[in-house]
């Protein structure tokens, strides 16, 4: 038992306790949850002091037999990339405590209940090394966040909870099936043994073979992550889910999305995915795009939230799927990166509709004079969401977008014009809640100490991660290089590369 | 690292830090204090830095640490001082140190009053980055924070929607030439690695210069692109007049003397490129003589005093492009520097003008100020007798030289900017007049400024007169090379007579024969009226590209494929889908026993069915 494994059971152990407290100390529920969560958070800080940030290995790993037929084990551990996943979801979770303390009212006992169940989903599904296993975590953390929005969410919650699950179901199955038609040709569920025999040539996977996995496991990531045109559940589910379902779908679940991709579909099928990824690209982009433009018209702030989302994860495919370093170190960081500034986002527009009871933008104007501190936080938060420079998702989107330029220019000139629109989107919405006169027709207070406990590491994160990124990209690269390295094997492939001029002189 | 080169930006970070955080439970002198005194120490600084560089023959540069690390790839966090920098900071700083003391007592009433001084000292530490950075991309960081704070200070008054939609187009327009920008940065990394001025020039000694739209061409025309958005070049300069909602010493600082010449900073800073792309740097003069030429006549009818000098400074800015672009770069950056005394003189002035009459800004209804605020009335006849160009003012020498070079790269460029030049003069004068000569047409009570506004005036009124005698060009020859062309006394006595001739129109037009321009008006109301709508540029921006691409997303995006499309397709799967939802949600209570069963139930089956085909 380790470290890891100790981060990984914290919060279904506090799942279990919390059932023995009586369902009327509501205040004791509230606080234990905290307590449990915040406890994840400061042991998994300890994650980084043993961590060796140069290795690309897999670090605090254990493997122990769980189901001996078919052998399936209990395989966890982290990479420079887990590692920071594993820390935005346990860094999270406290802040979504924090959220629901006054917004969640009825059935307060089963909400953090299930709260700590999806903490521990989350978590597994970043540090499954076990095929099998990643998958029951996959389902483990959606289950709770099925109920998180069924029965704490708003009008059309139980539309919104039904699609979600569908959709994600659906692709999941796909992704079962493939998981289980590998077992059977290899023999084991293990990802690093999986690996290790794909690149020393003992497990050959012909190009029909890795098309079809290819496609059975991207169904289910591309849908979680979401790719355009497979969205359209998000906007539902984040308009109906309780603000912390809205934080958590955001800010974590849609990354084991974007992990799915990095983690399996580049590393396992190589050549399916080198084939399929000018296509991608191009979903990516129309998603850049069209989330872009959608959310620039959304009349509700939840819904333009989740808009925006499709046009920032748009992002994170292009990064993936550029095969470059730049790109998939890019891709990465802007995880991270949507992970804190869309779960603010989030997370001011639930205090917003704590004081005002609506999402609709209309309903809204001229905040800025009785909330200038809420109004700062969000300021902030929007520019960072639009890519400022000197707030984090400059960072990411530049290293994406000069991925992106350096296969193919032309991908990064479209990408680029979602970054235009991302000021209009988000200075829109700006303009229309927080400046103008003050509105007679509701008052508003400003930051409450526990608002300010929630927004002020996410701001911090936001201009520790944009300022100095030495502090997060090394690990990134590491393991980052290694799954490039992994994806060059048996691949026949050609990335045009725009060779420098000089080189180009050279060779003359 | 002697030099410790950071201190120049921290010091007005910190004061955005204390003024930011603490300044709505500080005293107001406090307040004051925190603002001016990081400006002044970070002048002081500067001075410091620049005697203590000298010669500085070469570029000095002090790098701190990665700020992005990926594989071969570093972008450090690295400044630099070499003279054009040295130049720049001088005039930020300098200029900034005297537009902040003005302001503590403009804005003195406002309660806003600290919020202002953050804005204001965030946005100095902002543009410090970007002229000292070493690299493109630290570069790119002022370029777009001075973007966001100008943004915040057109719209500071926020309870106007015209200024925060004014705040909202700044940006948005900027974003646009940030794209190109952006992708100039893409460019130069795939081809030289790195972005590092250093390192970029030292590489691109080995390639040729291109005839044909090669590489370096298209770089030095995304650059350019940027630089449009920022110093509102035509085609993106609409933003720069609605940017006037903005506090009268923003418009000073950020919309006239600092900020908007950011482009032409970068032109310059990015010299040994163009030289490389001849085609580039020709679509530079071109712009700039176009903007200059174009802004002059919308300058000429507006009524609006701020919105005079907003059109003033677009042309300009056109005249520096002009220098830039023809290869005077040391011109341009004369021009740059003399343009920083006398505009922001001229807005300076414009607001202790506004000031005195508690808001007014319509000229129509100003008038026979000479009297009432002599201060305010001398030193803008100081800045108003040099940007006409009035020989021995500041402006006269810079414009001439640009004038001189425009010549020499293309005669008819000399006559286009010459004309410009003539029309500078008038509309200047024009406004000069009609604000403070004949009868106050108002019903205020005009009274001068205090101290603390008319002080900074009078330095200025004295740079605006005698800041032709700062010897800019040759400080930057070791950068630039000995300009090219030579004075020709004839092209001068040329223009100088323009500069004198539109002088004398405007006091024939609104001192002597007052009727005259309305009679025009009404002989020539077509042209009058395009030129008074500013050529209806806004209105086409909107039908040709905002207005479509709103409606199209919301109908045929949202509407159509989100709503229509995708949506519907799907939800005939989940309406059917909702029975078994709600079956599902009875089943399982919450726990993941059951709902383990299930999934492990479907994966026997599948497992089956896989196993079965094989």
């Amino acid at each position: 038992m380790n470290l890891l494994d100790a981060v990984l059971w914290l919060p279904l152990a506090g799942f279990v306790l919390l059932l023995l407290i009586p369902r009327e100390r509501v205040r004791a529920i509230r606080q234990f949850a905290l307590g449990i969560t915040t406890a994840t958070f400061l042991l998994s800080l300890a994650l980084l002091v043993g961590f060796d940030r140069t290795s690309a290995a897999f670090q605090y790993e254990t493997n122990l037999p769980w189901i001996s037929s078919p052998e399936i084990r209990y395989h966890i551990g982290i990479d420079g990339i887990s590692l920071w996943l594993v820390l935005l979801t346990t860094l999270l979770s406290p802040i979504g405590v924090l959220i629901s303390w006054q917004h969640i009212d009825r059935r307060v006992k089963e909400f953090f209940a299930l709260f700590l169940a999806m903490e521990f989903g989350l978590i597994g599904v970043f540090v499954a090394l076990d095929l099998f296993l990643f998958y029951v975590f996959w389902e483990v953390s959606l289950v709770p966040m099925y109920f998180l929005i069924g029965v704490w969410g708003h009008e059309r919650r139980i539309y919104a909870a039904v699609k979600f699950f569908i959709y994600t179901m659906t692709g999941s199955v796909l992704m079962l099936a493939g998981i289980i038609y590998l077992y059977i040709r290899a023999g084991t569920f293990d990802y690093p043994a999986l690996i290790e025999m794909m690149m020393n040539g003992s497990l050959m996977l012909d190009r029909m073979e890795q098309n079809l996995l290819f496609a059975g496991f991207f169904a289910a990531f591309a849908i979680k992550v979401p790719l355009f045109p497979l969205h359209t559940w998000l906007p539902d589910a984040h308009v109906e889910a309780p603000t912390a379902g809205s934080v958590m779908l955001a800010s974590v679940m849609l990354k084991m999305g974007c992990y799915g991709l990095l983690r399996f579909c580049l590393p396992m099928f190589p050549a399916a995915a080198r084939g399929a990824a000018p296509w991608i690209v191009m979903l990516a982009i129309a998603g850049i795009l069209y989330g872009a433009l959608v959310a620039m018209v959304q009349p509700n702030m939840k819904k333009l939230v989740a808009y925006t989302s499709v046009s920032h994860l748009g992002f994170v495919v292009l990064g993936l799927f550029t095969f470059t370093e730049l790109g998939t170190n890019g891709a990465v960081y802007q995880m991270l990166n949507h992970g804190i500034s869309t779960g603010a986002l989030f997370a001011l527009v639930g205090f917003l509709y704590e004081r005002r009871h609506s999402l609709e933008i209309e309903d809204y104007g001229g905040v800025a004079t009785p909330a200038p501190v809420l109004a700062t936080m969000f300021l902030i938060t929007s520019l960072a969401s639009m890519g400022l420079p000197v707030l984090n998702n400059f960072v990411g989107e530049y290293l994406v977008l000069q991925g992106a330029a350096q296969v193919n220019f032309r991908w990064a000139v479209f990408a680029a014009i979602g970054v235009i629109l991302a000021a209009c989107y988000m200075l829109w919405m700006y303009q229309r809640v927080f400046y103008g006169e003050a509105r007679k027709d509701f008052s508003m207070r400003d930051a409450n100490l526990r608002e300010w406990a929630v927004m002020s590491p996410l701001i911090i994160l936001m201009v520790w991660m944009g300022t100095y990124t030495q502090t997060f990209l090394p690990p990134i690269t590491a393991s980052s290089a290694a799954i490039l390295e992994q994806t060059k094997v048996n691949v026949e492939f050609h990335v045009e590369r725009q060779m420098p001029r000089q080189e180009l002189a050279n060779a003359r | 690292m002697e030099q410790q080169l950071w201190i120049i930006p921290a010091l007005p970070l910190a004061g955005f830090l204390v003024n930011g955080l603490l300044g709505r439970r500080l005293p107001k002198a406090a307040v004051t204090a925190v603002a001016i005194t990081s400006v002044a120490l970070s002048f002081l600084w500067v001075l410091k830095t620049v005697t203590g560089l000298m010669p500085l023959d070469a570029a000095y540069v002090e790098r701190y640490f990665d700020w992005i690390r990926v594989g071969s790839l570093r972008i450090g966090c690295d400044l630099m001082m070499d003279r054009l920098t040295a130049v720049m900071v001088l005039v930020v700083t300098g200029v900034g140190l005297l537009i902040h003391i003005y302001a503590a007592g403009y804005m003195a009433h406002d309660t806003g009053y600290a919020r202002f001084f953050a804005y204001l000292n965030l946005f100095m530490f902002f543009m410090l980055t970007l002229v000292l950075a070493a690299n493109y991309l630290l570069m790119f960081v002022g370029w777009e924070g001075v973007g966001l704070c100008s943004y915040l200070l057109i719209g500071f008054w926020f309870l106007r929607k015209s200024a925060t939609n004014a705040g909202n187009k700044a940006f948005i327009v900027n974003r646009v030439g940030d794209f190109g920008f952006s992708l100039a940065i893409f460019l130069l990394v795939i081809n030289f690695n790195t972005l590092d001025f250093g390192e970029v020039f030292a590489k691109l000694s080995g390639w040729p210069v291109e005839n044909t739209v090669g590489t370096l061409t298209l770089v030095g025309l995304l650059l350019l692109l940027g630089a449009t958005g920022k110093s509102a070049q035509v085609p993106l300069y609409v933003w720069l007049p609605d940017a006037m909602e903005g506090p009268t010493p923003v418009s000073a600082l950020i919309h006239a003397a600092t900020m908007v010449t950011a482009g032409v900073y970068m032109v310059a800073r990015t010299a040994p490129l163009y030289l490389k792309a001849p085609m580039a740097l020709e679509m530079v003069a071109l712009i700039g003589l176009v903007t200059a030429f174009f802004a002059a006549t919308i300058g000429l009818v507006q009524n609006d005093i701020k919105k005079v000098f907003a059109y003033s400074t677009v042309s300009q800015l056109g005249y520096m492009f002009l220098g830039v672009g023809t290869g005077a770069f040391a011109a341009g950056i004369f021009h740059l520097v003399t343009h920083a005394f006398f505009k922001a003189l001229l807005f300076l002035g414009a607001g202790s003008v506004i000031h005195a009459l508690s808001g007014e800004q319509d000229l129509r209804i100003m008038g026979g100020l000479r009297k009432k605020t002599p201060w305010t009335f001398w030193t803008l006849a100081c800045a108003s007798v040099s940007i006409a160009g009035v020989p021995f003012t500041a402006g006269f020498f810079s414009k001439d030289e640009i004038l001189v070079a425009a010549y020499h790269h293309a005669p008819w460029m000399y006559w286009v900017g010459t004309l410009a030049a003539g029309m500078t003069a008038f509309y200047v004068f024009r406004a000069f007049f009609l604000a403070f000569f004949g009868e106050y047409r108002g019903e205020g009570h005009p009274h001068e400024s205090p101290a603390v506004m008319t002080l900074p005036l009078a330095a200025l009124a004295l740079l605006s007169l005698a800041g032709g005698f700062i010897p800019v060009p040759g400080w930057l020859e070791p950068l630039f090379g000995a300009p090219s062309a030579h004075h020709n006394p004839v092209l001068v006595a040329v223009s100088v007579s323009f500069g004198l001739a539109g002088i004398f129109l405007a006091w024939l037009f609104y001192v002597a024969r007052p009727e005259l321009p309305g009679a025009l008006a009404t002989r020539f109301s077509g042209i009058y009226r395009t030129v008074l709508n500013k050529y209806y540029v806004d209105e086409i921006y909107n039908a040709a590209i905002v207005k479509p691409v709103v409606e199209g997303s919301r109908s045929l995006l949202w509407k159509g494929i989100d709503v229509e499309l995708i949506d519907a397709s799907v939800n005939g799967i989940a309406a059917r889908a909702r029975g078994v939802g709600d079956m599902l949600r009875r089943m399982q209570s919450g726990y993941i026993r059951n709902y383990a069963a299930w999934v492990l139930l479907g994966a026997v089956v599948l497992m089956l069915a896989i196993g079965g085909t094989r």
